[in-house]
């Protein structure tokens, strides 16, 4: 395994990452809800108004937060490299894999690693592994 | 208030994404691309925001009220079974294809990216298949017992 030392950014990535838990503090201990990004877009479908304010707010904050940041420092540019047929195919992947899981990324990965559930753990540990395998056999097994 | 609390909750994940340099595909990717060159970034995110999650999640779970007086609502499954994992293996493959998970994907789209905005928009058609199968099996499995009620 060969380590990515120019592109690894140890400092950025924990600060950023403490920023996110200081966010999911927040949520859970002032809401009374887990930031799982996936569960609050996809609470928004289901036909229940009663809840749905919060969950928009929490987005309108997330697509807000690029501008915010865009203020006080440079923002580094995103490379999306994927095509949009591709782009289409993940985003369908991801929005109905996350809504069986019960969570991506943040509710599992974060949030439900931070309550020590074994339910995320084994989440976590399966979309990795899909992860590390799909990016294997596109970049590695796939000739170009 | 919980609406306003919410809104600062959002905007408070999203700058940690783009601190953490989460919103990049690329460096997602590079995570995933153990065979090729590997940049560890994404664990040390983890560590970061599980290490402030601990203490959080351990505040929460004596609770079963928020700061606002609202229900502290906690997942209560246990059940490790075949829509976990099939779910997050799909998630995971859609995951590896993109760099893309749902919470950066939306910030990425607040940054204005039109390839994070189709990404968003086919993740909110997944997400909608999804509540159409729920929906369909619920009826289907209420019709089941007694057929004249549908």
């Amino acid at each position: 395994m060969n380590i990515d030392w120019i592109n690894f950014t140890p400092w950025s990535a924990a600060i950023g990452g403490a920023v996110i838990g200081l966010a999911a503090a927040l949520l859970v201990l002032v809401n009374g809800r887990v930031a799982g990004i996936s569960g609050i877009v996809g609470g928004m479908l289901q036909p229940r108004a009663d809840d749905f304010a919060w969950r928009l707010a929490f987005v309108a904050g997330l697509l807000l937060a690029p501008v915010v940041h865009a203020m006080v420092a440079a923002s580094a540019p995103a490379t999306i490299a994927a095509s949009y047929p591709v782009l289409i195919v993940a985003g369908l992947l991801v929005g109905i894999g996350t809504r069986f899981a019960g969570g991506c990324t943040s509710g599992h990965g974060v949030c439900g690693l931070s309550r020590l559930s074994p339910r995320s753990l084994v989440a976590t540990l399966a979309f990795m592994a899909a992860g590390f395998v799909t990016v294997f056999v596109v970049r590695h097994a796939i000739p170009a | 208030m919980a609406t306003v609390f919410a809104f600062v909750a959002g905007l408070v994940f999203g700058l940690g994404l783009i601190v953490a340099g989460m919103v990049n595909p690329a460096k997602i990717l590079g995570f995933l691309d153990i065979a090729g060159t590997w940049d560890p970034s994404l664990a040390l995110v983890m560590v970061g925001a599980i290490a402030v999650g601990l203490v959080a999640f351990a505040l929460a779970r004596r609770r079963t009220m928020s700061a606002l007086g609202l229900p502290m609502q906690l997942p209560s499954q246990r059940t490790v079974d075949a829509r976990l994992v099939g779910g997050s293996l799909v998630f995971g493959i859609g995951w590896g294809l993109a760099g893309f998970c749902p919470g950066p994907a939306i910030v990425a789209l607040g940054a204005g990216y039109a390839k994070a905005a189709v990404f968003v928009v086919a993740m909110l058609l997944g997400m909608g298949a999804f509540e159409l199968i729920e929906r369909h099996r619920a009826r289907t499995d209420s019709a089941m017992p007694d057929a004249k009620s549908s």
